[in-house]
């Protein structure tokens, strides 16, 4: 294993980890609260691994929801990962023995740091993306034992500190935005969205809108072809 | 031990979510599919900042300002320092000061 890319893994990750470090915090004292221990805390940051989800997954648990609800609700919640994946077929297809981690480690804060493709000049590019991927959780599940150890005895107001993940999303928006020259993706995915966020409402746009983007571009696609 | 099925429901759903497309395009990916590859990381980039900002109350005080100046703030830093680490941290900061001491 070569310390450059351990090193470039580790600076590339940097930017997720006061985020996914709150954000698990925050996980672990709602599912303390919820009567959940430390063991229930790892265990669902190392199998499930999507933020979103366990937070929805304390309702379910705590509500004593059916296996049948909680599979539908867990595919609502997650659909977008089918895009994540769709777009990292070709980046992550040589990817050999690292790749089931990779997919399985695929989040949307993972995805918005490899999903432009690069990689630091001189690395093993698939331990690279793994170690990215690793760092990643390891952060996540550290935070979410944090919290269900401490609970809410943090000695500093830590208001505010959840937008980290906006600004995560804000910076890799404008860094693709200035590294490509076709604006057309990224607006049609901040048009679609803000439309179907006000046809929708804020708790059910996130499904509509990724149809109307896949439309959208789809339909993008045969026009730039008729003009080839 | 019904909290253990449910766990695992959530945890088998995701990883299938996640390792779907991936096996039915194991062998050769369909042009449609390489081209929505290329054309879907800033849509959903783009559509995850419109998720984060999603509570934002544009109708009541302050309107919203405190998630406005700071994302302002954060691509302003990353067209001028080019440093997604630096731009993260000198948003959060200025949104937490913002929300905690300002409004």
């Amino acid at each position: 294993m070569n310390l450059k890319t351990v090193k470039q893994a580790f600076y590339k990750s940097l930017p997720v980890l006061a985020g996914y470090v709150v954000l698990g915090i925050g996980f672990g004292i709602l599912l303390r609260n919820a009567g959940y221990g430390l063991l229930w805390s790892a265990a669902m940051s190392l199998f499930i691994y999507a933020g979103s989800m366990q937070y929805v997954g304390v309702g379910l648990l705590t509500g004593g929801a059916s296996v049948l609800t909680t599979a539908i609700t867990t595919f609502m919640v997650n659909a977008r990962h089918l895009f994540y994946s769709i777009s990292m077929i070709d980046t992550y297809k040589e990817a050999g023995k690292y790749k089931p981690y990779m997919i399985f480690a695929l989040t949307d804060e993972t995805y918005s740091l490899l999903c432009d493709g690069t990689a630091p000049e001189g690395v093993d590019v698939n331990l690279y993306r793994t170690l990215v991927s690793f760092f990643n959780q390891c952060y996540w599940v550290t935070g979410s034992i944090i919290g269900n150890l401490i609970g809410s005895l943090l000695p500093f107001s830590t208001a505010g500190i959840e937008f980290s993940m906006t600004a995560l999303f804000v910076a890799s928006f404008t860094e693709q935005w200035l590294t490509t020259k076709n604006h057309v993706p990224a607006l049609t995915g901040l048009l679609c969205t803000l439309l179907s966020l006000v046809l929708f409402g804020r708790e059910n746009f996130l499904i509509p809108a990724m149809l109307m983007i896949t439309l959208v571009l789809t339909i993008l696609r045969r026009f730039e072809e008729n003009h080839l | 031990m019904n909290a253990v099925i449910l766990v695992a429901t959530m945890s088998i759903v995701t990883i299938g979510i996640r390792f779907f497309p991936f096996l039915i395009f194991r062998k050769q990916t369909p042009q449609y599919i390489s081209y929505l590859g290329r054309v879907l990381p800033p849509a959903i980039i783009g559509m995850l900042v419109i998720y984060c900002l999603k509570d934002v109350n544009l109708t009541a005080s302050p309107f919203g300002m405190p998630e406005l100046i700071a994302t302002a703030f954060v691509a302003g830093i990353q067209v001028w320092k080019r440093n997604s680490l630096i731009s993260i941290l000198a948003g959060t900061f200025v949104y937490m000061l913002l929300i905690q001491i300002i409004f």
